[in-house]
């Protein structure tokens, strides 16, 4: 699994709760490091889960999220077995994308 | 209470500590590790008599409220996760000579962390994961591992994992050389060092659920039990190598090297007093 | 769409580009994903502000008033700094968005969550705090804006342990 993305989501009743770990530094960009130099920023800025090709929770973050960031959040609708598209971009254009499926 | 009525206290509270873990006076020379280790559970248990005997192996989580909320939540999906996953695959990677860590270890290195460190009789001395971990390495072509973070601390996350739920199950044969490295890694416990003249009692028998400056003190029944463990403090994994050396780095004293006989020693005594308890690792401390 | 400068600035762009498309006639549609984009645009200003205040009236244009069907969850002290768990919920109807901040970081916005139709108005994230701080949780709901505030305390110094 070379994805950064860990998804787990799961469908209660009418409510699909999706917690997403991803690997990321999040660097903010004011930390130095052990020579004194400044880490450059390095975080992703967007984060989106689309279910049914629209996006159900968007992510706009910054550096001042913690390092292998973590989020929590649900949306009604989703079955298991149905698939919530999970990608991410950051301040240096890098990207990733996985697919998940509802459980 | 002041600085001063603080030590006489802590001074007598350990005086009681190390009478209450050491054999009555007539049996100097008979040193028996299944009392001090009644007596030290017994010590923690009533200490804190609402702690399940399993809550002392997540530290200082069971010692502070609004710190157990914060590690609640992280545990959801906690922040060791990416290490374990690293440490599963590495374990399960063949080295270049086409053997693996399973060829190394009981029952192919699953479900045997609680088994460690043990007491070899043909080496006369303690052998912790680690060491065994690295030793595979080497008897099979590989290089050593750092024994404080990154590849050593997610193969022991991964080996810990298999274990958990486990017991603590660690045995000092009937052999004068394992009783003496038990007692050896007891004293060592038990010693002041560095400039401000800790022993690892002083917070960890005196001061569990107590504040060092800003910090909740573990308790030392249980505290191998969550190893490795993802720090805050580190951004990252450490191994108990890692713990033991940073901690005397912090008290002001100059640390051994990762897997001197002291700190093997020293893990054996702590791993065999919270026998019984269940391995909860890899874990996350603050 | 909030009239965020960015917002204006594209949409006289598009203006004066659907008037060159209407000049030139067969043209590409690649204008169609830039218009969705709008609204999902990165509000690249509003992290670089140093203050709530300025983060905040970047991203909506508005103020907040505290309100009490604003639920922030978040520890009285922070086991570290760097890795601060702080969640909201509300009772709140027609939420689309909700962001959190700390008055004390260099740049006092966190995270902004769009929060579409369907989706429940509840969020939790792992924040950093530089410092002891206020930690701000905004809800936009129904077009207004309401916040609740809580002090959170990052000490640092111990010996771990």
């Amino acid at each position: 699994m070379a994805s950064t993305i860990r998804v787990r989501a799961t469908s209660t009743g009418d409510i699909t709760e999706v917690q997403a770990l991803i690997q990321h530094p999040m660097d903010s960009g004011f930390v130095k490091d052990a020579k004194g130099e400044i880490i450059p920023a390095h975080f992703i800025q967007q984060l989106t889960f689309e279910y049914e090709g629209k996006p159900v929770f968007v992510a706009d973050w910054g550096g001042g999220i913690s390092k292998d960031p973590y989020v929590k959040f649900a949306f009604k609708g989703g079955k298991k077995g149905d698939d919530l598209k999970v990608s991410w971009v950051d301040n240096k254009g890098a990207t990733d994308t996985t697919t998940a499926k509802i459980v | 209470m002041n600085v001063r009525s603080a030590i006489h206290f802590t001074s007598a509270a350990l005086t009681l500590a190390m009478l209450a873990l050491t054999p009555p006076a007539t049996a100097a020379d008979k040193i028996d590790p299944v009392a001090d280790a009644k007596a030290f559970q017994k010590f923690f248990t009533d200490k804190f008599p609402k702690l399940k005997p399993e809550d002392f192996a997540n530290g200082p989580y069971s010692m502070n409220e609004d710190l157990h909320r914060q590690w609640v939540e992280k545990e959801q999906f906690p922040p060791y996760e990416f290490s374990l996953e690293m440490g599963k695959e590495m374990f399960s990677t063949p080295f270049k000579n086409g053997k693996s860590y399973a060829d190394c270890f009981p029952n192919k290195g699953i479900g045997i962390r609680q088994n460690y460190p043990y007491f070899d009789d043909k080496e006369g001395k303690v052998i912790t994961l680690e060491l065994a971990l690295n030793r595979c390495r080497e008897a099979n072509g590989e290089p050593q591992l750092s024994y404080v973070r990154d590849e050593m601390a997610a193969l022991t996350a991964y080996m810990a994992f298999t274990s958990r739920g486990k017991a603590f199950d660690i045995k000092i044969p009937n052999d004068p050389r394992a009783i003496e490295a038990y007692q050896s890694g007891k004293e060592y416990f038990y010693t002041r060092r560095g400039q401000f003249n800790f022993s690892c009692a002083t917070c960890h028998v005196q001061s569990p659920g107590e504040r060092i400056r800003a910090e909740v003190l573990a308790p030392a029944l249980g505290i191998l039990n969550a190893m490795p463990i993802y720090r805050s403090e580190w951004s990252g994994m450490g191994t108990t190598s890692r713990r033991f050396t940073t901690c005397n780095s912090q008290i002001r004293g100059v640390p051994l090297n990762p897997q001197d006989d002291e700190y093997r020693n020293l893990e054996y005594y702590l791993s065999y007093v919270s026998n019984g308890l269940p391995i909860s690792g890899p874990g996350a401390r603050p | 769409m909030t009239p965020t400068e960015s917002g204006i600035s594209r949409r006289l762009i598009l203006q004066g580009a659907g008037l060159a498309l209407a000049g030139l006639g067969n043209v590409a549609f690649n204008l169609a994903p830039a218009l969705a984009a709008a609204n999902d645009k990165y509000p690249e200003e509003a992290f670089k502000q140093k203050g709530e205040a300025d983060a905040i009236k970047l991203l909506y244009g508005k103020t907040a008033e505290a309100s009490d069907k604003v639920k922030l969850d978040a520890p009285e002290i922070a086991e570290n700094g760097s890795v601060v768990p702080v969640a909201v919920s509300t009772t709140l109807g027609d939420v689309t968005s909700i962001a959190f901040l700390v008055s004390d970081n260099p740049n006092a916005l966190v995270a902004s969550y769009k929060i579409p139709a369907g989706t429940v108005p509840s969020v939790a994230n792992r924040i950093k705090m530089a410092k002891t701080s206020n930690v701000i949780v905004v809800v936009e709901a129904g077009g207004k804006l309401y916040s609740a505030t809580k002090e959170v305390k990052v000490t640092v110094g111990g010996c771990g342990g």
